[in-house]
């Protein structure tokens, strides 16, 4: 250790640290760190490994259920028992601030190391989701990162051959500079298969398998955290390169050694590499490990200590295993042609000690690295912002009703956040697994058959920024009540969610305070529905210099299950004469719609309508309706309102319809208010006596909107469009602006 | 019928066609790994879709070489019937055992979507039993599946009646429109002169299964058995 350089305060802000944290380092060493241990901490400290300035808020999060097989942040993703002895790991991430800068390896990646957290668990991804944020559409840098980032996704997941089954789309200029890119995965394991991220056992061989370390991606996690500005450019070095034929083999490999029984603890290598992997799987077995820097298979040569522990290269595993059992280990790696090194043993010192060329260079307890031990933990001031109170002024009264509701319809469907996403999701191989139910047949959520089982689970990712900025609470109580819905409209039982908290600066109180209303609205939404919140990822510093802050965007992910896959719910007409009804209430709304931002250009408006029990006894009501087979569509309500609704269970069969609206309501506001807690149901005329006794029954009101017709949208005996036309405008949206 | 499924490195449709072949059809199946040099006597070998060594420097081009396909090619050669989909149908060709080449899509995009095809001829053993004037609805998901010959070997493959498939619109009317990737005379499948390799670009093993609404890929695997044995 003589021989190292040490290190500074001025490096250590430069690494992104504070004085108080430098000093506590000094304090924990009983020494001044060198240059290798600060960057150890630097990373391990960051936002994006240590959840220094959100733990106390996501602390407070419903994280327990019966279901539950494995507790927020306990494992490297959610573990939910769906029956029939098998588990659901899933797990939402974002990959923001590397897509920002480079779109296509930034998304790329982002699927990988989400894939990873799967699979490292024991679990085999059977489907993939992502969620989307871009600045205006018509803007030529947007189009730029929209490319890239959809090529990344789909040459990733495609190549890796795990379907991409659904997500979301939505341009707003606050995400101009700074666009969000979240992507989640859900895998199946069998119960008693799954593998921790745990290390113990003196004596035990640490192996790195995969890929090779390079000098991709060093200080990734630090970039992670901190605010987008003009030189990030010269960050990017901090972006990983992605090999999706690297991962698929890895993922093999991985799955084949477990079955060796050869496998202690196993962790994938993301945000802070080596060092991290090495630091959580050691405090949480309490133990230790000596490594050895020269036996790390690298990509180049003279990578100095802190550049072979930080790099973020993708693709490779830690895992640590029985001694005596090498051999069963290697045959697998050598089978898959993959790197598999031993760089070090398991200590009982429960310190990190790692040697190159023989000298000790960096030698750190591992409990005081992570988030759980010595982590720092932040409490940060918040306070409610101005425009809060602003936006509650809102009066529809001053908002006037369009002498043309045609024209609004136009407008809207042929709206980037209305119009189809095909051009995006005809990129994603969605079909590879012959297990995706819902691309025959389409429905609120996707869903995937669990081969194997009558089962399938449903998956939906929703949240609109929109709604979370206007009211942090009651817009994240919206995110999840809205993903619920999908999954009951799907035929499926809300099981639980993984969430991926995008918000600004955390160090500005008013962006906190956006941050403890999401966490608080998500908490009560969560457990109304009995949706635990299983983990995710916080991504702070979603900003940028001149633009202030995005939308606060908690995207939630969630995971229903249907216990017989037969049962699956779709969103299209299947007759006409079919009869149309509302279930759930009309309000006079339009506050936060797509119809009011965009047509009216208003921003300054709160949440739509929400009344959280009123939600609740309704998706209790449509379940019912569905496993009373009365209903044979079910299509909730959401941007754009009922109209929009109404047009996209027209468009897949080719069929109309014609409804009346109600006088006692803006006409506006009820064709294109964004009031939560609606569904639009189909029923068959034969069974309209059942279904009309059975809501006779239930507290939730409902009422008749018309019938399917063969090909007019038409309102009060208007007409507004055809089908035919509506879709011809509606689905090459996307393609006049990108081109084929 | 033991069916051989050929499992190359990023091969990711193997166990869908697996699943078909077994569960769906009643097969039996056998995985052969792409390192082995033995067909465990199978009668009839697949290869898979997916990104054989991650379709690095060109689909199926790094694939060829595995051990493996020094036997496919001399139990081709022998008359042994091989079928590639996909992935498999580009290996066939950089193997040499399929005529012509895929090219990148005409939108230089990955595309994954639903296609209409027609059968052109009943006399192979993957379209014996398919009613000519049909369209099937069988997805293709691919970034490289654009089909390419030249003059003379199109010429060859209309007068040996190679053309296995054709892309075609809801109604079977062979259009521009509904040809996505671009390939030369809508061509979505062909055969060796032989008449016992097959490629394909479409999945019929995507198509093979009610729970997926869709069950229109079955008649290629019910005319592969009602032919054969």
């Amino acid at each position: 250790m003589e021989n190292q350089e040490l290190s500074t305060l001025e490096t250590a802000k430069e690494l992104g640290l504070i004085p108080e944290e430098y000093d506590r380092i000094k304090e924990i060493l009983g020494r001044t760190p060198n240059f290798t241990e600060l960057s150890i901490f630097s990373v391990m400290w960051s936002e994006h490994c240590s959840y220094k300035n959100s733990i106390v808020w996501l602390k407070k999060l419903p994280n327990k259920g019966a279901h539950l097989m494995a507790e927020a942040g306990e494992e490297n993703a959610g573990l939910v028992d769906i029956g029939d002895g098998l588990g659901c790991c899933f797990k939402i991430e974002s990959h923001n601030h590397p897509s920002a800068l480079e779109p296509y390896q930034g998304a790329a990646t982002g699927v990988g190391g989400i894939n990873r957290d799967i699979f490292t668990m024991g679990a085999r991804p059977i489907a993939q989701l992502n969620s989307l944020r871009f600045g205006s559409i018509e803007n030529d840098r947007t189009k730029w990162l929209l490319k890239g980032v959809v090529k990344g996704i789909g040459d990733y997941g495609n190549a890796f051959g795990v379907p991409t089954v659904g997500g979301e789309v939505f341009f707003d200029e606050c995400y101009q500079i700074n666009p969000l890119v979240n992507a989640m995965s859900a895998g199946i394991v069998k119960a008693g298969e799954t593998v921790s991220a745990t290390s113990y056992g003196v004596g035990n061989p640490v192996y790195i398998v995969g890929s090779a370390t390079g000098k991709d991606g060093i200080h990734g996690a630090a970039f992670a955290s901190k605010d987008i500005t003009e030189d990030s450019v010269n960050d990017l070095p901090a972006v990983q390169v992605g090999d999706p034929f690297q991962e698929k083999l890895l993922l093999e490999a991985s799955l084949e050694v477990i079955k060796t029984g050869a496998v202690i603890g196993m962790q994938d290598m993301g945000a802070a590499g080596i060092i991290c992997s090495n630091s959580e799987m050691s405090a949480k077995g309490k133990h230790g490990m000596r490594i050895d820097l020269d036996k790390v298979p690298v990509r180049q040569e003279n990578m100095k200590p802190y550049e072979i522990l930080l790099s973020e290269s993708q693709e490779r595993m830690l895992i640590v295993v029985e001694k005596g059992k090498e051999a069963l280990v290697e045959a697998v790696f050598d089978k898959w042609d993959l790197n598999c090194a031993i760089i070090g043993e398991v200590t009982d010192t429960e310190r990190l000690q790692y040697y190159a060329k023989g000298e000790l260079v960096a030698d750190v307890p591992a409990d005081d690295l992570v988030l759980g031990g010595g982590a720092p933990v932040y409490h940060r001031e918040y306070r409610e912002p101005a425009y809060f109170q602003e936006f509650k002024k809102f009066n529809i009264d001053d908002v006037p009703l369009p002498k043309d509701l045609r024209e609004v319809a136009q407008h809207l469907i042929a709206h980037p956040n209305i119009a189809s996403k095909r051009w995006v999701s005809d990129q994603y191989d969605s079909m590879v697994g012959t297990a995706t139910m819902t691309d025959n047949r389409p429905s609120d959520a996707a869903v995937v058959a669990v081969k194997g089982t009558n089962k399938a689970i449903a998956l939906t990712v929703d949240c609109n920024g929109r709604y979370v900025y206007a009211d942090p609470h009651v817009g994240t109580a919206i995110a999840v009540a809205e993903a619920a819905r999908n999954i009951v409209c799907a035929g499926g039982e809300p099981s639980a969610i993984t969430n991926c908290l995008n918000f600004g600066n955390p160090y500005n109180p008013e962006v906190y305070w956006q941050f403890v209303g999401a966490i608080k609205g998500m908490s009560e939404a969560c457990l109304k529905f009995e949706t635990p919140v299983t983990g995710g990822n916080v991504s702070f510093y979603n900003q940028s210099s001149d633009e202030g802050a995005v939308f606060p965007t908690p995207t939630i992910g969630m995971l229903g299950v249907l216990e017989n896959a037969a049962d699956m719910m779709t969103l299209d007409f299947k007759a006409t004469d079919d009869l149309i009804y509302l279930i759930g209430e009309s309000v006079n709304d339009i506050a936060s719609s797509e119809y009011l931002a965009s047509y009216h250009k208003i921003a300054a408006s709160p949440a739509p309508y929400f009344d959280l029990e009123k939600e609740y006894t309704m998706q209790q009501t449509v379940k019912q309706l569905i496993a009373n087979k009365l209903i044979v569509s079910a299509h909730d309500v959401s941007d754009g309102g009922l109209y929009i609704t109404l047009l996209e269970s027209a468009m897949p069969n080719n069929f109309g319809f014609a409804i009346e609206t109600d006088s006692e309501i803006r006409k506006d506001a009820f064709l294109f208010g964004e009031g939560q807690g609606r569904v639009v149901v189909s029923v068959k005329p034969e069974q309209q006596a059942a279904f009309i006794e059975s809501m006779a029954t239930s507290e939730t009101e409902f009422s008749y909107l018309g019938v399917v017709t063969s090909s007019g949208n038409v309102v009060d005996d208007e007409m507004y469009d055809t089908t035919a036309h509506a879709k011809s405008i509606y689905d090459n949206v996307f393609h006049n602006y990108l081109g084929d | 019928m033991k069916f051989g499924v050929v499992v190359f490195p990023g091969s990711n449709c193997d166990e869908d066609i697996i699943y078909t072949l077994q569960h769906i059809m009643g097969q039996d199946v056998v995985r052969l790994w792409h390192k082995d040099k033995d067909l465990q006597g199978a009668d009839f070998i697949v290869l898979p879709g997916g990104f054989s060594f991650g379709d690095y420097l060109r689909s199926g081009a790094i694939a060829k070489f595995s051990p493996i396909m020094q036997e496919i090619i001399s139990f081709a050669n022998k008359g042994g019937n091989v079928l590639g989909i996909c992935n498999g149908f580009q290996i066939l060709t950089e193997a040499g055992l399929l005529p012509g080449a895929l090219l990148q899509n005409k939108n230089q995009k990955f595309i994954c979507a639903n296609t209409y095809i027609k059968a052109e001829t009943n006399d192979s053993l993957v379209t014996s039993q398919i009613d000519l004037n049909k369209a099937l609805k069988i997805p293709i998901a691919h970034g490289e599946g654009n089909y390419f010959a030249d003059a003379d070997t199109l010429k060859k493959l209309d007068d040996n009646d190679q053309v296995l498939f054709r892309y075609c619109d809801y109604n079977g009317n062979i259009t521009a429109e509904s040809n996505l990737n671009g390939s030369i005379n809508n061509i979505a499948g062909v055969s060796n002169k032989n008449r016992n390799v097959f490629g394909l670009m479409p999945h019929p093993e995507r198509a093979s299964n009610s729970l997926l609404a869709n069950d229109d890929g079955l008649i290629l695997f019910e005319s592969i058995l009602s032919t054969v044995y």
